[in-house]
């Protein structure tokens, strides 16, 4: 990350209003694009030394229409002149004018459009939603800077060739729309979730990250009840991190955790916000999620978990969206509610629509050991762990099937893999 | 995304000529095809590396009981056309893609514009990822 921390915050924080300026004016989002950044490393390497400037939002879209003025001179491209024009000569008083928070949905809406594959819209959102750098965006997602540049540079062709003007989406694509950018932003924070066992510190934390991208969607949409439930589901899911992982990094499953080391304010506030968005109306799937998730941490010990409720609402979602997955999940919960074989039963029906899923031998593991059938259970967390694309799940899912094999208590092999330093 | 290993052995495919053997223009043809391939997999962003390795004149295998020196040796090795002679590292959307890039790898021409119909590996690499977002219950 560059510069101080609060230059940081700021400059991050600024970065899409400037672009969504320098776009409004120039037309030319690619071109607009690198400018913003070549001007936030320009503040970041002289705020430092020279202060930060009295109108650091009027310096920044200062320096990156001279960036983008440069560019486009030395392209010299006939067909550019118009809105070369256009970035000479800036309506009075637009650059020390309010922060329009409709610039930045817009750029926003723009990075996360449909005819991106999602790698894409995740990897654009990042540099210009989140301000961070090629270099940054590429060690999270443990690739070369150059792979990155390119996936970037790609997205940003398509969507000129998509011509796609700028501006908010019409009513009537409002909900798919933003469906891309609430999707893009879930993937974001799943792929910085899924790595905080790793033990790289220079990695950016993408979680975290997509925790300020929804906060700011949040703030700027209050009243939709979905972008609450997305948010809500991050904080939930985040305050259940510190106990996720042992010491030595190794996963411990949602029954064994210890509860006390879930961070209280973040439920605190994920309760609060989908406690707020369900009594709204409209119903989806990211608040469905997230009230299953203020269910299990509302829960102070696994056995006073409400799995009626649990399991009502994974009915609810699983309609709704018709994931097998949820099916899978749902399962589980009739387990817990109505015993193991009825939930072993519904996971029959899954073979078709998951084949070969590690998850469902996995789900099916975990049910074959609450009926006492060690021999399956074990049979079954050894294929889950033979097809687990996961270095963790794998060593999780071995680990399972050695610690049934030795006919051990699952209490026991707790207590002596977690040891008394977990926290 | 996800990453797969494409790795390809010192197997010839249909073709039992040695590239020594092929002539001039054929070698160029042949590496103009991975070149291009090269370039078009770096432009879409998928590439994250690829190495060729040498072959088993130079390689050594070695092994350790923790006390002893290790024991260094020439071989014994697979067969040479079952020995890995390099590899692709990429980062792609989809199975789908990763099988039509190793396609796309095993056709590489050879003497008279044949395709060699290489056996081309594709191997999933493992990640870090964690259930609990989509399967909380676990």
């Amino acid at each position: 990350m560059r510069g101080a921390p609060h230059n940081e915050d700021l400059l991050r924080e600024l970065a899409p209003q400037v672009l969504g300026v320098l776009v409004r004016r120039s037309s030319d989002f690619d071109a607009a694009e690198d400018a913003v950044q070549e001007a936030l490393l320009s503040a970041a390497r002289h705020w430092p030394e020279e202060g930060t400037p009295d109108n650091p939002r009027g310096w920044l879209i200062q320096t990156s229409s001279r960036k983008l003025l440069d560019h486009m001179r030395s392209e010299k491209a006939r067909r550019r002149r118009e809105s070369l024009a256009a970035v000479r000569e800036p309506p009075a008083g637009e650059s020390t004018g309010p922060p329009s928070r409709d610039d930045t949905l817009t750029v926003l809406f723009m990075c996360c459009h449909p005819s991106l594959t999602a790698a894409s819209a995740i990897a654009l959102t990042l540099r210009a939603i989140g301000g961070l750098t090629t270099a940054e965006i590429a060690s999270a997602f443990l690739v070369p800077e150059a792979t990155m540049a390119q996936r970037i540079s790609r997205a940003k062709q398509r969507i000129k060739a998509s011509d796609v003007p700028f501006g908010m989406p019409t009513r009537a694509e409002w909900t798919q729309r933003l469906r891309s950018v609430l999707h893009a932003l879930y993937l974001i924070f799943n792929e910085g979730y899924a790595s905080s066992a790793g033990d790289d510190l220079h990695r950016v934390e993408l979680s975290s990250e997509a925790i300020r991208l929804t906060r700011m969607v949040h703030r700027m949409l209050p009243d939709d009840s979905e972008v609450a439930g997305l948010l809500a589901l991050m904080l939930l899911t985040d305050a259940r991190r510190p106990a996720r992982t042992d010491a030595d990094g190794e996963l411990i499953a949602l029954d064994e955790q210890d509860r006390t080391l879930w961070d209280r304010q973040l439920i605190a506030e994920g309760v609060a916000l989908i406690d707020g968005a369900v009594t709204k109306g409209a119903v989806g799937e990211y608040q469905l999620q997230a009230a299953i998730a203020a269910l299990h941490v509302r829960a102070a010990r696994v056995e006073h978990t409400d799995w009626p409720q649990i399991l009502a609402l994974y009915g609810l979602l699983e309609r709704m969206t018709g994931n097998p997955v949820v099916s899978l999940n749902r399962a589980i919960a009739a387990a817990m509610v109505h015993g193991p074989a009825e939930g072993l039963t519904l996971l029959g029906a899954l073979d078709e629509r998951l084949p070969r899923h590690y998850r469902l031998d996995a789900v099916r593991a975990h049910l074959f050991e609450m009926v006492g059938d060690v021999e399956a259970a074990v049979k079954h967390y050894r294929a889950a762990a033979s097809r687990t694309t996961s270095v963790p799940e794998q060593r999780y899912l071995t680990k399972r099937a050695a610690r049934l094999r030795a006919g051990l208590d699952a209490k026991d092999v707790k207590n002596s893999t977690q040891g008394p330093s977990t926290d | 995304m996800t990453k797969y290993l494409l790795t390809v052995d010192y197997n010839g495919g249909v073709i039992e000529t040695p590239m020594t053997e092929w002539a001039p223009e054929e070698i160029k043809a042949h590496m103009d095809y991975y070149g291009a391939l090269n370039q078009e997999l770096t432009d879409s962003g998928e590439l994250v590396e690829q190495q060729a390795l040498t072959g088993p004149e130079l390689a050594k295998v070695v092994s350790s009981d923790g006390g002893t020196a290790p024991v260094v040796t020439d071989g014994p090795f697979a067969e040479f056309k079952e020995m890995l002679a390099g590899y692709q590292l990429v980062d792609v959307e989809s199975e789908d893609r990763a099988i039509e890039i190793a396609a796309k790898v095993s056709r590489v021409p050879g003497p008279g514009g044949m395709p060699l119909q290489q056996p081309i590996g594709v191997r999933l690499v493992m990640d870090d990822s964690d259930f609990e977002l989509l399967t909380p219950e676990l």
